[in-house]
């Protein structure tokens, strides 16, 4: 019974680490770029989160909207500043400046606020234990997870089904092919960073809900860690950070579980190594291969 | 309706277009043919906005277009089917159909185009829910050129639709290109396959390193010594 309890905080875990990947492999499938300061989003998501429960009195999920609506637009400015000026550049030219962009969001933040740590009150959401089976499961777990599904439905609605999903689709795939369709490929880049750090706005809010504590730095090893649940479901692949976000959760839950708990942080770096030992291109990924 | 003047065209320090211009006029087959290298596609993809020119003129119908993006001149009425197809392999049949389609919001309209190029390509109308990355070379340079008709263009832009095909299908693709311009289209081409270009084309202008070294009725310079010898086989 310890076990199925663990590993729904694995998933409820691993749904935060699911909706910040979206972030990294969305981003990474448009611009070839690893946006470092994607974890920082995250945690701007729950200060703003934080600032709309407290300051502003307002529930769960008109905090969750404001803070996605702000990631939005903090991710848009990040985009349009610090990576299109840049878009011809160099990779790693590139990703030096998105560790730019992370430092400079972390200590602007401390410069802002100070570095503090906050705690969200803990009654955004009811906090009984529910019985299912003779398992005792807190409700918050199964209310973050099931955000998170919602918006991870909605992904895949708006990636699928919409005219600006079609167009990313199209512009990760082949820029130049998407401009010959009267594709703007400018404004489809922002709107990926948009929908990527709205989620990762989200994350922010239920990480808070779910863990109390945050605070200017928190974002750094969530950041890593959905970083590496990307690369393991195959980077640029959506489905696969999905994926790779709830597995990951699920093993570090398990790693835990199984009394290995000062390992918890350690394992995802195990699990980034040898993915990228035995399998690349991460589980959902293919080996490419074109036709001429 | 398109009118070309003097355009010099770079990548990065690399002249690749020196003083070319042109003229199409409505209704016509232009070809464009060169050897490797000659600057074909970088003339096609200057058209189309995807390169702009450092010094001349672009002008289509008299609009000036030689700084617009891409994506705007599409809306005017140009479509570019690009070297290699580049279909969105990722994508079915049908959506990157829709794609081509991605400006306009005629909904009825754009029903009666799909419909036009199932009648066109009926292989693409077998195929509708299948990856595009999984249709054969053939097939993909259907998809290209159905996907570029759904923008129901004025002025179509054909980059070596004959690359890779076997002589059967390349002689089908050609009569489709001729019907597409019965069908009222105006049709640039670029071909490596000068005598299967030059037996539908009206006229046709030849490059050789960035410049237009020879222009015609497509008669005529199929007529002449220097393009059998250069371009024809010698035959
Ligand atoms: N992206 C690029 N960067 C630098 N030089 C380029 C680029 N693309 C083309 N070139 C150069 O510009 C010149 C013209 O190329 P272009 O592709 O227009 O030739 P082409 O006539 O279409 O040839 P092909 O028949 O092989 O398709 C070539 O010398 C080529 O090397
Ligand atoms: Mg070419």
């Amino acid at each position: 019974m310890e076990l199925i309890q663990q590993l729904v905080n694995g998933l409820s875990l691993g749904s935060i680490y699911a909706l910040i990947a979206l972030g990294y492999t969305m981003v990474y499938g448009i611009v070839k770029l690893i946006n470092f300061a994607h974890g920082d989003v995250f945690m701007v998501g729950a200060f703003v989160g934080f600032y709309s429960i407290t300051i502003l009195e307002l529930p769960f999920l008109p905090a969750l909207l404001i803070s996605m609506i702000v990631c939005a637009i903090f991710g848009v400015l990040i985009e349009r500043i610090a990576y299109k000026p840049l878009r011809n550049a160099t990779r790693i030219a590139a990703l030096i400046t998105a560790i730019g962009v992370s430092l400079l969001i972390e200590y602007g933040m401390i410069y802002i606020r100070g570095a503090q740590p906050e705690a969200y009150p803990n009654d955004v959401m009811p906090t009984s234990k529910i019985d299912i089976l003779g398992v005792s499961i807190s409700s918050q777990s199964l209310l973050i997870f099931f955000v998170a599904i919602v918006l991870m439905i909605i992904l895949q609605f708006v990636v699928h089904k919409t005219k600006i999903g079609k167009a990313m689709r199209a512009v990760s795939f082949d820029a130049d092919a998407a401009r010959l369709m009267g594709i703007n490929v400018n404004n489809t880049i922002s709107a990926t960073f948009a929908i990527g750090s709205a989620l990762a706005g989200a994350a922010g809010v239920i990480f808070g809900i779910y863990y109390i504590k945050i605070e200017p730095l928190m974002g750094i090893i969530p950041g890593l860690k959905a970083f590496v649940a990307a690369v393991l479901g195959g980077i640029g692949i959506i489905p696969g950070a999905m994926v790779g976000g709830l597995l990951l959760g699920v093993i570090e839950a398990l790693v835990s579980a199984a009394g290995f708990s000062l390992w918890r942080d350690g394992v995802a770096f195990v699990v980034l190594i040898l993915i990228l030992i035995f399998r690349p291109q991460g589980l959902f990924g293919k080996n490419k291969r074109e036709k001429v | 309706m398109l009118k070309i003047e003097d355009i010099n065209v770079y990548y990065g320090n690399i002249q690749a277009l020196r003083g070319v211009s042109m003229d199409i006029n409505k209704g016509e087959i232009v070809t464009l043919i060169g050897a490797n290298g000659a600057g074909k596609s970088t003339l096609l993809k200057t058209i189309s906005g995807l390169l702009k020119p450092k010094q001349g003129k672009v002008l289509f119908e008299g609009e000036s277009i030689g700084g617009k993006a891409a994506q705007s001149i599409v809306k005017l009425g140009i479509s570019h089917v690009p070297e290699g197809r580049r279909v969105f392999a990722n994508m079915t049949v049908e959506e990157n159909l829709e794609l081509g389609a991605f400006l306009r919001k005629d909904k009825a309209g754009i029903k009666q185009d799909l419909e036009k190029v199932y009648t066109l390509f009926p292989r693409l109308l077998e195929r509708v829910k299948q990856q595009s990355g999984t249709l054969s070379g053939g097939e993909q340079q259907m998809l290209a050129m159905g996907r570029a008709l759904m923008a129901r263009p004025r002025l179509l832009l054909l980059d070596e639709p004959s690359m890779g095909l076997a002589p059967l299908l390349v002689k089908q693709i050609f009569n489709i290109v001729e019907e597409i311009n019965k069908g009222g289209t105006t049709i640039l081409l670029v071909e490596q396959n000068a005598n299967l270009a030059l037996s539908i084309a009206d006229r046709a202008y030849v490059v050789e390193t960035g410049s237009i070294v020879l222009s015609g009725e497509a008669e005529e310079l199929t007529a002449s010594e220097e393009i059998k010898k250069a371009y024809l086989g010698g035959h």
